[in-house]
């Protein structure tokens, strides 16, 4: 637990020389080892509620590691087909860089330097965030702009490291960063007396605020100071294994929006006339063939992991602690912004 | 030409090693190259010995990595010799409890973990501190808490330099009169209290250039305001930990060294100097340590190169570091692994060289000179 920092000079290390070694990219060689050996090695989270997180039994759960077990479910046919590997924000790119890992889901923010520099691909967008303040009630603290000369709890190796100097720059304001390999390390600090403030996504805050000692005397405050669309993450130079993490994604989306979930699935695939619904589920046309998967990759995804909606809700909606809206994670014909290309 | 051979094949290999990367870094994509050096880093530090913003380049954060980490590998070096040395000597008093005690001490601090002890420190010790407003108070401008311990700082006014000047004097004084007095001794074999005078001097001068000045010095005292303390100046708790586990951990091997050390001299040398006449106090400080030292020296260049290398230990817990700032938050930023992990190997490298090449340089000073 505490040797994250010899753990990510390793991964560092194991990085270089996978790189110094390695031969020369092949497209589609993600896939054709992911068949091989029989699962998915996952990068996620090393413990953060509703997006990926080890209950306590050890079965992880969360929304970023329901992805994983989608990209199982169409490749492998069996969602369980998973390997997990935690790692830290600081660790996680050098992991999938250095092809320790097949795929990153792991709350990771879409950006330019990241798709442009690191070699990396981002696969779409699990979740909408945006980054904000959680502060104890005591300080009577009512907007961000009020936190002139704070010290501040943040995870290292982050967006919200560099958009949090970008805030308070912007608006002529002092602030001490306190800073982190873990976001339980920062959290614990910050619910010691620390800091005044623990910045982080909003979806984190809710998720964090759980942990605290008293959970009822924290608040987050309203300013919303960022985008931060989070999404799976591959190698660059292996399309056939982007395409298919991509398309996992798309397909929990486009299941919910054409009312697919675990429970009628089954049922429908025996009973649908809708020629949509045949393509979707596989029973019309070499859709999967195509991605270099089995047909019914729909079908085996949303019966064993369900569609985005299922996800959610379990995960870090109403049928979870955190309680989260949808808000922009809606459907698009809901206001929100999830939107998946068709499947056809 | 079997030697040349292997030379070549070595550097070949090397070359082949290089071009193989870059080859690799280009086919994925990935940037490389030191330019990101150049570019604003964007993120804030908490520790800066010198000037930095989010404005500054990652260049600049690495020198105050870099800064950060001399410093605590310095202070701790200093703070380990000392408590290193009382306790080394402690563990041979002929009093029962002190050496006992001194024993107690090394066998547990030298026996659980450095890290373990970092977090001790950090989490179980200065985390249970009270909060800014509930400060610990000494005197009236001195403040303890969670956040770091804040005092006045020193703000020089018009005629300051003066007392820098009458200090630089005072040693200059000192160095003439140790001389001098060495010089009586040899010719006239009368001894010359060198250390009272040479205290008085140093004292002395500063304080009378400061009182004919008037005293040209202000404080700048710390004050609770808004959230924090603002004004004075604060050592974080992250660098008072670090240190902590650093020195108390480092010491401990150090006692043992220099007990080794006394060991090592024969006790006929003691016994030796009482018959010449010497009191205990003499005998230790011109007879036995002087040949301890030559035995002392070299174990003892490894333990400062631990505690540097040791302080890398400091991204556990927030102390920013080389390893934590540049090796951690810029390795991550820009994605530049090789470069950044290869620059950092090549500091540690460049510092434990140094280090070690101004110990030797001591212990040749030391070393027994045969005539």
């Amino acid at each position: 637990m505490r040797t994250s920092t010899r753990l990510s000079v390793s991964v560092a290390a194991v990085a270089m020389a996978g790189i110094l070694w390695a031969g020369p990219v092949n497209a589609g060689q993600t896939m054709d080892s992911v068949k091989s050996k029989g699962f998915v090695q996952c990068g996620v989270n090393t413990g953060l509620p509703g997006f990926s997180n080890a209950d306590e039994k050890g079965h992880w759960r969360g929304i970023d590691v329901d992805v994983c077990r989608a990209v199982a479910a169409a490749v492998l046919g069996d969602a369980t087909k998973v390997k997990f590997t935690p790692l830290t924000a600081k660790e996680r790119f050098t992991a999938l860089q250095s092809g320790e890992i097949d795929m990153l889901s792991r709350n990771t923010t879409w950006t330019v330097t990241r798709d442009a520099a690191l070699g990396v691909h981002f696969a779409g967008v699990t979740y909408y965030d945006g980054q904000g303040f959680l502060v104890n009630k005591k300080l009577g603290v009512k907007s961000a702009k009020e936190l002139d000369g704070a010290s501040i709890c943040v995870q290292t190796g982050t967006t919200t490291e560099l958009n949090m100097g970008d805030y308070f720059r912007a608006n002529k304001m002092q602030y001490t960063p306190v800073v982190f390999e873990k976001g339980d390390e920062a959290v614990a600090a910050y619910d010691s007396g620390r800091c005044d403030v623990f910045t982080s996504d909003q979806s984190q805050l809710y998720a964090q605020r759980i942990k605290l000692k008293s959970p009822k005397n924290h608040l987050v405050l309203p300013e919303v100071i960022s985008k931060e669309p989070l999404g799976p993450v591959v190698r660059q130079g292996d399309d056939e294994w982007f395409n298919i993490v991509k398309w996992s994604l798309f397909a929990m989306v486009n299941a919910e929006e054409m009312g697919v979930n675990s429970q009628n699935v089954a049922n429908i695939r025996k009973t649908t006339q809708d020629p949509a619904m045949k393509r979707l589920l596989g029973l019309e046309g070499d859709k999967g063939k195509d991605l270099k998967v089995s047909n019914d990759w729909v079908f085996n995804i949303v019966s064993q992991v369900g569609n985005y909606a299922e996800s959610f809700e379990r995960n870090v909606g109403g049928g979870s602690p955190l309680n989260i809206a949808r808000g922009l994670n809606a459907l698009w014909k809901d206001g929100g912004l999830q939107y998946a290309p068709p499947v056809r | 030409m079997f030697q040349i051979l292997v030379v070549g094949a070595v550097v070949a290999f090397g070359v082949y090693i290089v071009n193989n990367t870059l080859d690799n870094l280009a086919s994925r994509g990935i940037a490389s190259g030191f330019d990101f050096l150049s570019s604003e880093a964007g993120f804030g530090i908490i520790q800066s010995l010198i000037e930095y913003s989010e404005a500054s380049s990652y260049g600049r954060a690495f020198w105050v990595g870099l800064l950060n980490t001399l410093l605590v590998s310095a202070i701790g070096i200093i703070l380990a010799t000392i408590l290193g040395f009382i306790i080394g000597v402690a563990r041979l008093s002929s009093n029962w409890l002190v050496a006992k005690m001194a024993a107690a001490y090394i066998e547990t601090f030298r026996n659980i973990p450095l890290l373990l002890q970092l977090f001790f420190w950090y989490f179980a010790v200065l985390r249970a501190l009270p909060s800014p407003r509930q400060s610990l108070v000494i005197g009236d401008s001195v403040f303890l808490n969670i956040r770091g311990f804040y005092t006045p700082r020193p703000v020089p006014e018009d005629g300051f330099w003066l007392i820098p000047a009458a200090i630089v004097a005072g040693v200059v004084a000192v160095l003439l009169l140790t001389r001098w007095a060495h010089r009586r001794q040899d010719e006239t074999g009368q001894p010359f209290h060198v250390v009272y005078v040479s205290a008085g001097i140093l004292i002395g001068l500063p304080v009378l250039a400061a009182a004919a000045s008037g005293f040209p010095l202000s404080w700048d005292i710390p004050e609770l305001r808004g959230f924090n303390f603002t004004g004075g100046m604060v050592l974080i708790p992250e660098l008072m930990a670090l240190l902590l586990a650093l020195s108390i951990y480092t010491a401990s091997f150090i006692a043992e060294i220099v007990r080794a050390g006394i060991l090592a001299v024969s006790h006929g040398q003691t016994e030796a100097a009482y018959s010449l006449g010497l009191r205990p106090g003499p005998t230790l400080r011109l007879v036995v340590i002087p040949q301890a030292m030559r035995v002392i020296i070299p174990p003892l260049t490894s333990q400062f190169l631990n505690l540097t290398k040791n302080s890398s230990l400091a991204a556990a817990i927030a102390y920013p570091d080389l390893v934590s700032v540049f090796a951690g938050t810029v390795l991550n930023q820009t994605g530049q692994a090789i470069e950044v992990i290869a620059i950092t190997m090549a500091v540690y490298l460049t510092v434990s060289l140094l280090i070690s090449l101004f110990m030797n340089w001591y212990n040749k000073r030391m070393a027994l000179v045969e005539r």
